[in-house]
């Protein structure tokens, strides 16, 4: 796998502000890699690094396995798709879209092919002749990324394009994106706070908060095993639970639920015996048939359709929330009723904290 | 937003407004109204007539006035310009140079000249002049006012370059433009309403100064307030009249321009 950035121990400060705290990430040709975290944990930063806007404070960006710590954003094969599109408000459709080219010495009619062949892409071939502030919000999108795509850039940076939209079109466009990443092969790297997005689009995730990735990797890793309590908490519904871990042996640790139970599941490197946290996805829990594993007084049955919603309690008050699929089921329990839960095998995440 | 209160509802808004608009506009009404009386009295309408504005073309004195309206406007073609160049460059040193030591410093020199009182910077340029040695005539009109015409180029101009988002210059950068070809392509096209107006109020604002002029120009030399300021001292005939009201058009035209171009402005943003 080709390496197509290497970022190595960035550190951004604004004064005494530590916007980056020594991110590290490889990310790798033709990937859809996503930055996912909440707002201010310094996702646009890291972006700002890439595209050359801002210098870093300390470390290397590594570019193909280039240093690029001394190019201007003029001389870096990158391009982006700004947070709020950046359009140029004075120049027409095709204009903004053959800026880029325009730039890099391509004559008027290649460039001219090269723009249609660009909005034909994101299917805005009619409106070449428009002024930005002629079209849609979703257009403007387009032609934001029509402009960025057209220079044949050999990574292309997305700050959230797709929050300014609204969601039935958010939804569409994310279709649309992992398309397009996999017919041009150009590694997209893609800015978002939304985990379902992330989840949805994505080749790998790096989850960041307060300037630092809590964690690398593929969705299904990022959604099953998170490594922490943030990244548990922060993507999807999951339930925190505290247990003891009594023994480690063979990447496997024993531990003890709060009731009593006892468990083996996946260890995790570097956490010894002691009191720990448990991440349970509530779609992983369900009503215990004999022996349960967790006992709970049930508090609330919520109908959401497809499934059902148990919100209950654990003896020592921790909630626990159970997702269970609706089906021609036996009866459900009643808010005020006693109710056992399984844990299905594997579903105890252990947490750093 | 919150509805406002509207002001017409206060008590005597509508006395204040009308005394106001009298004070104001009525000498101006007067003037280009008598600047075609058909007579030489200034109280006395005797019919309506071009002869005064035959008169300022034609006239005893219009050679003093042509020669005095040449000065005035090449002096605030020459005067706005550069004095827009100037204002430009410190937009943008101002708003796009990030944080630099001395930018409050700065920032209050650009705007000092509009408050320290007129007669005051007359008084130090003509000063400055004599101590340097240089003699007084067109070129030091040209200086001084190159120097009050910044500010008034400048307001318009920063005003207009806060509301440019810098992203758009980055999206150029990032599109392979150089500074340079960001600053032309992108900044400059979208500055461009600002720079007319700046350019506009710079203009206007050199054809109409007086005090500094007068203190400046030297003997023989003048502009068209001095020569107006000159001829009145002799009496005020109707032709100053007809002179004046064709620098109120010239205002007028410059001033609806100016809002034209902040107005066109908006529409692009
Ligand atoms: N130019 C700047 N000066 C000072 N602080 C900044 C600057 N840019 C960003 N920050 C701070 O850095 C942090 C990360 O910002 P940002 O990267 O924009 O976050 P995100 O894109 O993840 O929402 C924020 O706390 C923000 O206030
Ligand atoms: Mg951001």
């Amino acid at each position: 796998m080709r390496q197509a950035i290497g970022i190595d121990r960035v550190v951004k400060r604004y004064g005494a502000f530590e916007a980056l705290k020594g991110v590290s990430l490889s990310i790798a040709d033709n990937e859809f890699f996503t930055l996912l975290g909440p707002s201010g944990c310094g996702k646009t930063t890291l972006l700002r690094t890439i595209a050359g806007f801002e210098d870093v404070t300390a470390g290397e960006i590594a570019l193909y396995g280039e240093n690029i710590a001394a190019l201007p954003p003029e001389k870096r094969p990158v391009n982006t798709v700004f947070q709020q599109y950046a359009l140029f408000p004075h120049m027409t459709v095709r204009d903004n879209v053959g800026f880029g080219l325009r730039m890099q010495g391509v004559a008027p009619a290649e460039r001219r092919a090269r723009a249609a062949e660009m909005l034909e892409l994101v299917h805005l071939s009619d409106f070449a002749d428009r002024l930005p502030t002629q079209l849609s919000g979703g257009q403007q999108q387009r032609v934001a990324l029509a402009r960025a795509l057209a220079p044949r850039p050999r990574v292309l940076l997305l700050d959230e394009p797709l929050s300014a939209l609204d969601l039935k079109l958010r939804q569409a466009m994310r279709v649309e994106l992992k398309q397009l990443q996999e017919t041009t092969g150009i590694t997209f790297v893609f800015v978002t706070h939304d985990q379902e997005e992330a989840l949805a689009m994505s080749d790998r995730i790096a989850v960041m908060s307060n300037g630092q990735v809590q964690q690398v990797g593929d969705p299904r890793t990022i959604y099953e095993a998170p490594v922490n309590r943030f990244v548990a908490d922060f993507i999807g519904e999951t339930n925190v639970l505290p247990v003891m871990v009594d023994a480690v042996a063979d990447g496997r640790a024993r531990i003890t639920l709060p009731g009593g139970h006892v468990l083996t599941t996946d260890a995790v490197e570097g956490l010894a015996p002691g009191a720990h946290h448990v991440s349970i996805r509530p779609e992983r829990l369900s009503l215990a048939t004999a022996d349960a594993d967790l006992t709970a007084r049930v508090e609330r049955v919520i109908y959401l359709g497809t499934d059902l919603q148990l919100l209950a309690r654990l003896a020592d008050g921790t909630p626990i929330i159970t997702r269970l699929q609706n089906s021609s089921r036996n009866e459900l329990p009643a808010a005020g009723a006693e109710v056992g839960l399984t844990v299905e095998a594997g579903a105890a995440r252990l947490l750093l904290d | 937003m919150a509805a406002r209160t509207d002001m017409r509802r206060y008590a005597g808004f509508g006395l204040t407004t009308a005394l106001c608009l009298t004070i104001l506009y009525v000498p101006l009404a007067v003037i280009a109204v008598y600047s075609f009386n058909d007579d030489r009295s200034i109280t006395n309408w005797a019919g309506f007539s071009l002869r005064w504005y035959a008169d300022v073309f034609t006239g005893p004195e219009a050679p003093i006035f042509r020669a005095a309206a040449w000065n005035s406007l090449s002096i605030a073609a020459l005067a706005s310009t550069a004095a827009t160049v100037i204002a430009l460059a410190a937009a943008v040193a101002m708003i796009r140079g990030g944080r630099f030591h001395g930018r409050q410093a700065s920032y209050a020199l650009i705007s000092l000249p509009l408050m320290v009182p007129e007669i005051v910077t007359a008084v130090a340029t003509l000063v400055f002049f004599t101590a340097i040695g240089v003699r007084t005539g067109y070129g030091t009109i040209l200086v001084a006012h190159i120097t009050f015409c910044i500010p008034f180029a400048y307001l318009p101009i920063a005003a207009r370059m806060q509301g440019i988002e810098e992203s758009y210059e980055l999206a150029a950068r990032d599109l392979y433009a150089s500074r340079w070809q960001a600053f032309r392509l992108i900044l400059l096209p979208l500055m461009m309403p600002g720079i007319i107006s700046g350019w506009l109020l710079a203009f206007i604002i050199s054809l109409d100064d007086f005090i500094i002029t007068n203190f400046v120009k030297g003997a023989g030399m003048e502009t068209l307030p001095t020569a107006i300021f000159g001829s009145v001292k002799q009496g005020i005939k109707p032709n100053i009249m007809a002179i004046s009201t064709l620098m109120l058009m010239v205002s007028v035209v410059f001033v609806t321009l100016s809002y034209l171009a902040n107005r066109i402005g908006q529409k692009t943003r």
